[in-house]
Parts: structure tokens; sequence; C-alpha cells
């Protein structure tokens, strides 16, 4: 809407544009005591996370652009880790093998996860409390702990299973052989991970309206037809949730091949993963540069992966 | 008649199959319950076993001597008693990360909802995109910068990284702009009070149950963490109980597991996970209540 430009000799104005003015700056003392309040509360977590998330990643990346030369000390060497890095065969090959634990270990936890789910919240089975608590008590422990369990349980001197083994005859179970070791590994994630995956799931049906059943119901749907159109679809956010978690934490592995790794020294080699392999280049060789430009690639693969993973699951949801 | 009557029958023929079926279903759900169980079980009953009973006798029954008491003895006394200054180390990192972290996640968390302000979007959308960012990326930069000033080896070496919550932040801004009416807090603002004063008092009582949920999941998070001390402890008299068990489990694996030292790691594992355990039986409402947010909402 166009005003008529106004006459400065109009007596009326200078009173009403003072005080059009003063309320302005009123507005503008409040608006910015507003956004210094505003920073004021989010000062603390932005001072931790500047200090302890940007300022770390930064300082990584630029690290990883030096290394430490035997004459001259830190020398500037621009991308050249990176080279390095994609030429490591030790680095992918901890890669390959996480990405072979993703493909399978992970599709098998969620599904069973979402399984579990969608029994737990129908009528047919009973006593679903203590499935539920039964389920998710893994998580609630710490994963060295679990590890360090499972290796126990694994072991060929006193683990039950190959105790089981020899009482019926049947040659020892090869758990943390080279060629088991792998599968070993998944089972233990799998193992303490799946009762949380169900539990989020679990979490996104009990937020569905029992009106929608009760509506699909009255229509004829049957119970399998209700899961596979109005559950399946309500729980995919959940899905994609619980995916991205896998993908980030899968890529990540650490905790539970180190532990293992003092069981069997010989099977699970410093470059097991590709996180273990940075912790070595750093701990035990120093080579600080190096093992950041391994970090920050590895954090690539997962940024990487988890989008790819959200675009397709994304894509599909919408079709 | 007839037709009533093969309509009861195909009823009952339904009836028998959804029973075999839900027969079925228990059955399975029985077995995976053994499955997750099992080691729990192994777990306990390992614990009341000596070392050479542990190799002689059968992992899933008990040994005809109950020898837990002893093992506990052992456990708490072993090494002049470091095993309690681990598990008073980890109540220690874990109260203070809970604590300081929750406060301040939910101090974000509701200025991110409930104020407007420049940058406030690409303020949040950073700190949510931190979330996919692997700890790795940042633990071993973190090691390097925190050495340099000196922090090494230190309590809050440990304490502060695990202040920052990314995720804490996003489920309390979640929380609040569901739980906390706008209406309330302009009442507050129309009877003169300042902002602190009504976070403070008024918002923050209505955030109690979201606020609760961050604290346990930033509880649970420091008491189970290897990685970070992992890295950024090395004088054992430090440790949490997760670097101290792997440290001893890896003197028993190095030595062949000839002495006490396996027992010690089983009875200590046993120690450390009744806290957590105990812990997410009696906040049950509170997890279940926080995952619901989480992926709703997403």
């Amino acid at each position: 809407m166009k005003q008529p430009p106004l006459e400065i000799d109009d007596p009326g104005f200078t009173a009403s544009h003072r005080a059009q003015k003063r309320a302005a700056v009123r507005g503008s003392q409040r608006w910015s005591r507003r956004v210094g309040l505003s920073y004021l509360f989010l000062a603390p977590f932005l001072l931790l996370f500047l200090l302890f998330f940007i300022l770390p990643l930064g300082y990584a990346l630029w690290i990883s652009l030096f290394a430490d030369r035997l004459v001259g000390g830190s020398v500037f060497v621009g991308l050249q880790n990176y080279v390095h890095a994609f030429q490591d065969s030790n680095f992918w090959e901890g890669v390959r093998r996480t990405a072979l634990l993703l493909v399978i270990q992970v599709p098998v936890m969620l599904v069973l996860a979402m399984i579990f789910a969608l029994l737990l919240d129908s009528s047919i089975v009973r006593f679903r409390t203590l499935f539920r608590l039964g389920f998710f008590l893994p998580y609630a422990i710490p994963s060295v702990v679990s590890a360090l369990l499972w290796g126990y349980l694994y072991s060929p001197s006193f683990g039950p299973l190959t105790q089981v083994a020899n009482v019926m005859h049947l040659p020892a179970p090869g758990f943390l052989t080279a060629s088991g070791m792998l599968a070993s590994i998944g089972n233990i994630v799998t193992w303490q991970y799946t009762g949380y995956n169900m539990i989020i799931i679990y979490a996104a049906l009990q937020a569905v309206p029992s009106e929608l059943y009760d509506a699909a119901r009255v229509d004829g749907a049957t119970g399998w037809s209700i899961a596979r159109y109005i559950k399946f679809p309500l729980i995919t956010p959940a899905l994609v949730l619980t995916g991205i978690f896998s993908i980030i934490g899968t890529l990540q592995l650490f905790n539970e091949p180190q532990i293992l790794s003092t069981l069997v020294p010989n099977v699970i080699q410093d470059h097991y993963t590709p996180n273990l392999y940075a912790y070595t280049l750093a701990f035990t060789d120093q080579q600080y540069n190096y093992s950041a430009a391994i970090s920050f690639t590895l954090g690539a693969i997962v940024f990487v992966g988890s989008y790819i993973f959200m675009f397709a699951t994304n894509r599909r949801s919408l079709r | 008649m007839a037709v009533r009557m093969k309509m009861s029958v195909d009823q009952e023929k339904r009836h028998q199959q959804n029973w075999i079926l839900q027969g079925l279903t228990m059955v399975c759900l029985v077995l995976f319950l053994v499955y997750f169980l099992l080691p729990f079980f192994w777990l306990i009953v390992s614990a009341t076993k000596t070392n050479p009973e542990l190799f002689s006798s059968f992992g899933l029954w008990f040994a005809p001597n109950f020898n837990l008491f002893n093992n506990l003895s052992d456990l708490f006394t072993n090494d002049g008693g470091v095993f309690l200054n681990w598990l008073w180390n980890t109540t220690y990192y874990a109260v203070c990360s809970a604590v300081g972290a929750s406060l301040i996640a939910t101090i974000a968390g509701y200025t991110f909802a409930k104020f407007q302000f420049p940058g406030r979007n690409v303020v949040f959308a950073i700190i949510l995109g931190s979330i996919m960012v692997p700890g790795t990326a940042l633990a071993i930069p973190t090691y390097l910068l925190l050495s340099k000033i000196g922090l090494i080896n230190t309590p809050l070496a440990v304490i502060l990284p695990s202040l920052v919550s990314p995720f804490g932040v996003f489920l309390m801004r979640m929380y609040s702009e569901q739980a906390v009416p706008n209406e309330l807090l302009d009442a507050g603002r129309v009877d003169g009070a300042g902002e602190i004063r009504i976070f403070w008092s008024v918002a923050l009582r209505i955030l109690a149950p979201g606020f609760v949920t961050v604290l346990l999941f930033s509880f649970v998070a420091t008491w189970n963490n290897y990685f970070l001390p992992l890295l950024l402890l090395s004088n054992p008299s430090y440790y949490p109980l997760t670097l101290g068990l792997a440290s001893w489990n890896a003197q028993a694996s190095a030595n062949g597991g000839a002495q006490l030292l396996y027992t010690l790691v089983i009875t200590g594992s046993l120690v450390s996970i009744i806290p957590l355990i105990v812990g997410f039986l009696f906040l049950q409402r509170y997890w279940q209540g926080g995952l619901t947010f989480g992926s709703v909402k997403s």
C-alpha cells in the first residue's frame, strides 16, 4: 500500500513521527536485548561446542595437511596425506571389512528389531513388558563389558559353547579364528543393539493413534495388511533413523575388535577396522598427521554413506 | 443353518490356526529372550567360581563351591583396592558430565524452541549435522589439543568433552516446543518476570521429564565410554571402570589366564553393570519417552 508523501509542515507529523520513532527505538532495544539474551542462554553450549567440536575438527583438518620430516620438522604437504590414504591398502582393508558388516549385520539387526517391535505392539504376544526389557537389557551395559563377556563365551579354553560342542563330540566352533572373527563381532553388535533399535521402532508404533487401526479393521483389513500398509509406512522415519545410527556406529567400530584383539592378537591386526588403524597410527606410530587424514577420510565415508542412505530411503518413501 | 455351520467351522479353523501361530511366535520370542539374557546368566554363574573352576566346570551352571563373596573381596582388595577407585571415578565422571550436559542442553534446546534470533536456523543446522560426525575424527585431535594445554591425564579431560550433547539439544528443542505453552511464558513476561527467572522457575519445571531423559542418556554414555578415556588417561588411578577392566583383561590374556585376574574381570564386570541395569529398570518411563521423541519427530 502506497502512502501519500508526508508534508513536513503538517503539524500532526512531527508528534506522531516522534512517537513512532520512540516506539521503534524501544522495540529495537527490546529486540537486541532478546538477541543478546538468546545468545547468552546458548553461550555455555556454543562455547563448549566450539572448543570440543569445531576446534578439534578444524585442528585435525589443519594438521592433516602437514607431515613430520626427519629433516625440517613439520612441513606443509597439501593433500599428500589424503593421496596416501587413498592408496593405503591397510585402510581400505578395514573399510571393506566394516562395509561387509554394514551390508550383512545391519539389515539382519534392523529386520529383527522391526519384527520384535511389530510383535510386541500386537496383541498376539503375552508378557510384552518382559520381552521388551529383556531384549533391551544388553544396550544398558558398556560395550567393553559386552565384548569381554562374549570374548569369554567364545573362548576355546573355558567358553560354554566350546564345552557343549565337546560334550556332543562336535568340532569346536572357531569363533575367534580369522575366518570366524567378523561374524563373532557381528553377533556381539547384534546382541547389544537390536533391543535399542527395537525400542525406537516400538516407540514410533506406540505414537500411532489407535483409531487408525480400528478404521482399518472396520474396512476388513487383516493383521498382516495392517502391518504392511499402515504400520510399516508409519515407522519408516524411525527405521531411517536407526539405519543412520547403525551406519555411523558400524563404520566407526573400535571397542569390540580392540578388546577381542587382546585375546587373539594374531587374528585382529592393528588395522582390522579403520578406527583401530587411526588409533594405532596416532598412539603407537606417533604419525598424528597421517592419522588425522585417515580419521577425516573415514568421517567423509561415514557422511557420504549416511547421505546416500538418507537419499535412497527418502526417494523410496516418496514413491 | 448349513451356512452358519460352515461359518463356525471356518472360524474354528481360523482360531486354531491363530492359536498355532501364536504358540510358534511365543516359542521364537522365548528363544530370543534366552539369547539376549544368556550372557548375563553366564556372568552371574561365573562370578561365583574360582579361577580353576572357570576352566574345569560347565560354564552355564554353578560349581560346587559358591565363591562369590571371596571373589568380591578379592575384587575390592586387589592392587590396593584400585577397583573401588575406578568405581568412584566412573560415578564422578558420569554424574558431572550428565548433570552438566543435560543442564546445558536444556537451556540451549529451550532457547532454540522459544526465542527468535538471527542465526537460529543456521546454528541449529550445524548442531544437528554434528550428530553425524564420527567420534573418531574428534577424539585424536581432542587429545592433541588437550595435551597442548596440559589437561591430559586429568578428570577434566574426560568430563569437558562429555558436556557437549548435540543430540540432547535436539531432544530438548523438540520437547520444549511441545511441552511449554507460549501463553505461559507470555503471562510471565506480562507479570514483569525476566527471561532468566521465567526459564528457571516456570519452564524448567515443565521440562523436567525431558531433562531426566537427557540426564539418563548422558549418564549412560559417560559410564560406558571407553574410547575417549583410553586416549586421554594414562594414569590407572584416573581410569573409569571400562578402562580398568579392559586393562586387567589384557594382563590376564598376556599371562595365559593362569592367575586370578579372569575371575576379577568377570566379578568386576558384574558389579559395573548393576547400577545401569537398576537405573534402566527404575527409569523406564524416561528412556522410553525420550526415544519416542527422537523417533517421531525426525
